[in-house]
């Protein structure tokens, strides 16, 4: 198990732009490592870098403690899946497997005995003899991974490995890579833009946008302590709500749209540039106004549609000034679009962000209560 | 810290001039065959070509008088190589439009979906694979005054022979219509691969909306078609230029020096007459004309072509 | 309407394809002819005897010719294919710095007419003392930059992944190009090596320069010898010749039409 570190390292191809900036961080061995964020931020570049298909234009990487800058990707000790999968066509699957293993100095009995043992692991036996082109996207993406794992690489790389396959197959390759990941014992580094895919596999995350780090830390952590609007927006489907209020330094209350008004931190509000903060929660946060309590957060809306998942209840509406909210609720709920109702806020999971810098502020304070149900999982 | 990341910085640098240097290394590798070849074969004699034009030479080919521009102003004087240039001239005219109409036509017609047009394509094909020597002396008992099969046409249905390769009118005519035979199979080759690559989807939305078979010739087929046309053009164009087999066997470049082409003219000034100097002159006229000609082709070409 | 369509689609292709084929039809007829039928202008042989056939192999070494133009094109096709494919690995697989401008003028060689170099080139095979010899008639034919531009475009469709993967690997260049390279792209190298056979085969003005006995003589200078000592007379020999040259090459073009005409298409497009 190696570790994999990050220093300050730049990446730029004309120069003038950079598209990874100063990213440092550490992958701990055996670790479940998702680089997340919206396409072109720079994720897979990282990744590439890390594998030593790209250079570096500043900084350095270090595989298991070592610098590894210098290395051509052959001496990184990894191996990579890479999103189409990069199978050779004229190749058996058998060939395929073994590709890697033929620059090695290995036996063909014991070669051929290796391949078997991967193949019954990922359920290819029956299809060795067969060419790429004539196995269904799941059977390749298995020889994909097939063919990093053989190599017994320590790190392993995978760019997208999922993104060509559909939805029922792809929920299921997610559960089986996790559990290939564990019994290895691999570091992996998992690339995706899908944040289903990074809060489901990753022990930890990176969230990224635009080349710069946003946020690493554990995927439920990310999901309910958003550092700030940018991963509030991505993580979380559908995203956290958010909307600008006013925010009065002398009474140290956030006013909503004339109708909310709630009280924040007043060392928070004193450092404040501005008058303006971003309020946002979490869609299964907004609840049914039922009775009054000590701080009423309640505001009408008018819904402007409705989707019943089967377990759940979805609504759509706008308020504050053409916000496009949803709220979540558990459940199946008859109600019209069209229809009028009393919502409220769940005081205790608002994340409060700065208007201008749109940093978090202030993050909610249930976080205890979610960490037992954690637990309970 | 800060002077750690600029210690590690610089050795990056240095790291990547290593790689660069790799890289180009091995790219000489593999592009040595090739960059010798063409030196020796190519550039080289390129260059000779120019330096002996310059010069007076003897039969060895050896440089003895520099005579600067003379060997240009003499052939540019020289009637003969007036004719060379006019012949060359209406040989391209003669072959390449109708020889690419000609191909098109075919290639329209054994892209049709009918049974059976893989047969027909392997025969609008096989020209491809008749030689220059071969073609030519077909041609020439085809033309051939009194057995050929064309006069025994003629004076079948009660005209009179024509002396086909005799005839200064004529002896063109008969060469360009041999090479237009010659080029059919490749033109037609190329041009049929241009159709099939056109989207088929483009052709049910037009019969969806009714367009006639002229309508989607004239308003998909072609526009799509054109970086294929245009490309056939070129070869054939310089092919044209490039003509000698055919002369040689049909003509001699007669009578009167009327299919004298240009490569022809050269091969008989450097190869019969031993004038390696005048010869050379020519080598660079030919070389501008094909230069200026492609040059003109991709400036005013180019803009025409629709590329999808 | 349904039905006219193909009607007029048929006879159009037979009757185009009657007078393309013409030329080669008769000359295969006349090969059968004596001199005396031809003189009676028929068009179809009485018999299908085989004299003129080997009239022509007495009269000339045409065996000889045709094993120097058989070897002489198969030499020349390896080369091409050889030289071609270590150039256009270079110019896909290799950043080095300047391959745009080298490869800019690898392809600006394509505008250079041959013709204008044949001169000094002559004279080089001369000092070389290549004349009637093989290598004049191979070597210099070697590197084409049609080759290396049509091997490059297809080398370009390889997806980038292939070759990460196996430079995650660990294998060496010269591995990958055996391995994938070669086999991936081998419609492209059918395509090449029949382009290069085709034109070899048929080459003219070059092996009448450079040979001027009968050690490395091709064919298709043994057809103009035939053509000019048989005059007038037995014009059934000389098409004979003809069926036997290009017996050869349309057997390959009948054989490898569908590959030819989808590798040359893809070279012509971008």
């Amino acid at each position: 198990m190696y570790s994999v570190e990050l220093k300050q390292v730049d990446k730029s191809y004309d120069k003038e732009h950079l598209v990874v900036k100063n990213v440092s961080v550490t992958i701990e061995p055996g670790e479940f490592f998702v680089l997340v964020g919206p396409s072109g931020c720079g994720k897979s570049t990282l990744l590439r870098m890390i594998a030593g298909l790209e250079d570096i234009t500043s900084g350095s990487i270090l595989i298991d403690g070592k610098i590894a800058d210098h290395l051509p990707p052959s001496k990184r000790e990894l191996s990579m899946v890479f999103q189409n999968y990069a199978l050779y066509p004229h190749m058996t699957v058998e060939d395929n497997i073994t590709f890697g293993l033929d620059v090695k100095k290995i036996l063909k009995k014991e070669k051929k005995q290796k391949c078997y043992e991967i193949a019954e692991m990922l359920g290819l036996t029956d299809y060795l003899k067969r060419k790429p082109r004539h196995l269904s996207g799941g059977q390749r993406q298995r020889v994909a991974l097939a063919r990093a794992i053989i190599t017994n690489s320590p790190i392993c790389l995978m760019d997208e490995p999922l993104s060509n396959l559909d939805a029922k197959l792809r929920a299921h390759m997610r559960s089986e890579i996790r559990e290939l990941q564990r019994k290895l014992g691999l570091t992996l580094i998992y690339v995706t833009h899908d944040q289903v895919e990074a809060m489901t596999m990753g022990d930890r995350i990176m969230v990224l946008n635009e080349g710069m780090i946003q946020q690493v830390g554990k995927p439920i952590d990310v999901y309910n302590t958003p550092v700030n609007s940018f991963v509030a927006k991505f993580i979380g489907s559908p995203p956290m709500n958010l909307t600008t209020g006013l925010v009065d330094k002398s009474s140290a209350e956030i006013t909503i749209s004339e109708q909310i008004s709630l009280p924040i931190n007043r060392l928070v509000a004193n450092n404040l540039n501005s008058d303006q903060v971003l309020v946002g929660i979490r869609p299964e946060n907004i609840k049914l106004y039922e009775e009054p309590s000590s701080l009423d957060l309640s505001f009408e809306v008018t819904l402007d549609h409705v989707e019943i998942l089967g377990t759940e209840t979805l609504l759509k509406f706008k308020w504050n000034d053409n916000s496009v909210w949803y709220a979540k609720w558990y459940g199946q709920w008859d109600i019209r679009v069209g229809q009028t109702l009393r919502l409220t806020l769940d005081s205790d999971s608002l994340c409060i962000y700065d208007g201008h810098t749109e940093k978090l502020l202030q993050g909610p304070r249930n976080i205890q209560h979610q960490h037992v149900q954690e637990g309970i999982v | 810290m800060k002077s750690a990341t600029e210690i590690q910085g610089k050795s990056s640098t240095r790291i990547v001039t290593k790689w660069k240097f790799m890289y180009w290394r091995s790219a000489i590798l593999y592009l040595l065959p090739s960059i010798i070849l063409f030196s020796v074969f190519l550039f080289y004699p390129l260059g000779k070509t120019l330096y002996l034009s310059f010069f007076l030479t003897d039969q060895q080919g050896i440089a003895n008088v520099f005579v600067g521009f003379e060997n240009y102003q003499y052939i540019l004087q020289a009637e003969s190589f007036h004719k060379s240039i006019k012949a060359t001239i209406l040989f391209v005219l003669y072959t390449v439009p109708t020889g690419i109409v000609i191909s098109l036509f075919l290639a329209l017609l054994a892209n049709e979906k009918v049974k059976g047009a893989g047969f027909f394509r392997t025969i609008y094909s096989s020209t491809m694979g008749v030689s220059v020597a071969a073609s030519a002396v077909v041609w020439l008992f085809i033309f051939h005054p009194s057995m050929g099969i064309l006069n025994q046409l003629i004076t079948s249905i009660g005209g009179t022979s024509i002396d086909w390769l005799l005839h200064p009118d004529w002896a063109l005519v008969s060469v360009a219509v041999t090479t237009i035979w010659m080029n059919i199979g490749f033109s037609f080759l190329i041009l049929l691969g241009g159709l099939q690559n056109i989207d088929e989807h483009l052709y049910e939305s037009a019969k969806i909306s009714g367009a006639s078979y002229f309508y989607q010739l004239r308003r998909i087929t072609i526009p799509m078609l054109s970086p294929t046309l245009f490309f056939v053009t070129t070869v054939t164009l310089i092919n044209a230029f490039q003509t000698f087999g055919q002369v040689d066997i049909l003509t001699q470049g007669g009578p009167s020096e009327s299919t004298n082409l240009i490569v022809y003219s050269i091969y008989r000034e450097a190869f019969v007459n031993y004038q390696f100097g005048t010869a050379s002159a020519q080598s660079i006229f030919l070389f501008l004309c094909i230069l200026i000609v492609t040059i003109l082709q991709f400036k005013f070409g180019e803009r025409k072509v629709h590329y999808q | 309407m349904k039905i006219f369509r193909p009607v007029i689609t048929y006879m159009l292709l037979i009757l185009t394809a009657v007078i393309v084929f013409f030329p080669v039809v008769y000359a295969f007829f006349i090969s059968f002819m004596s001199g005396a039928e031809l003189l009676q202008g028929n068009f179809i042989p009485k018999t299908f005897h085989l004299d003129n056939y080997q009239k022509a192999f007495e009269r000339l070494p045409l065996a000889h010719y045709l094993w120097n133009s058989l070897f002489v094109s198969t030499v020349v096709m390896l080369g091409q294919l050889l030289v071609s494919a270590l150039a256009a690995y270079a110019f896909v697989f290799i950043p080095f710095k300047g391959r745009n401008i080298i490869f800019f003028i690898f392809i600006s060689t394509m505008m250079i007419p041959w013709e204008a170099t044949m001169i000094p080139n002559f004279l080089t095979i001369q000092q070389l003392d290549w004349i009637n010899n093989y290598q004049s008639l191979t070597i210099p034919f070697f590197a084409i930059a049609f080759g290396t531009f049509l091997l490059r475009q297809h080398f370009l469709t390889i997806p980038k992944e292939l070759k990460e993967a196996s430079d995650i690997a660990g294998l060496r260049s010269f591995r990958f190009f055996w391995k994938v390279v070669i086999p991936y792209c081998r419609t492209s190298f059918v395509t090449l090596g029949a382009y290069g056979f085709l034109t070899t085969w048929n080459m003219y003005l070059w092996p009448l320069l450079v040979t001027n006995n009968d050690d490395a003589r091709t064919v298709q200078i043994g057809l103009k010898q035939l053509q000019t000592q048989e005059m007038a007379t037995d014009w059934g020999v000389v098409m004979a010749g003809v069926i036997i040259v290009i017996i050869p090459t349309l057997i390959l073009l009948f054989l490898g039409q569908k590959q030819l005409q989808k590798g040359l298409a893809q070279g012509a497009l971008k």
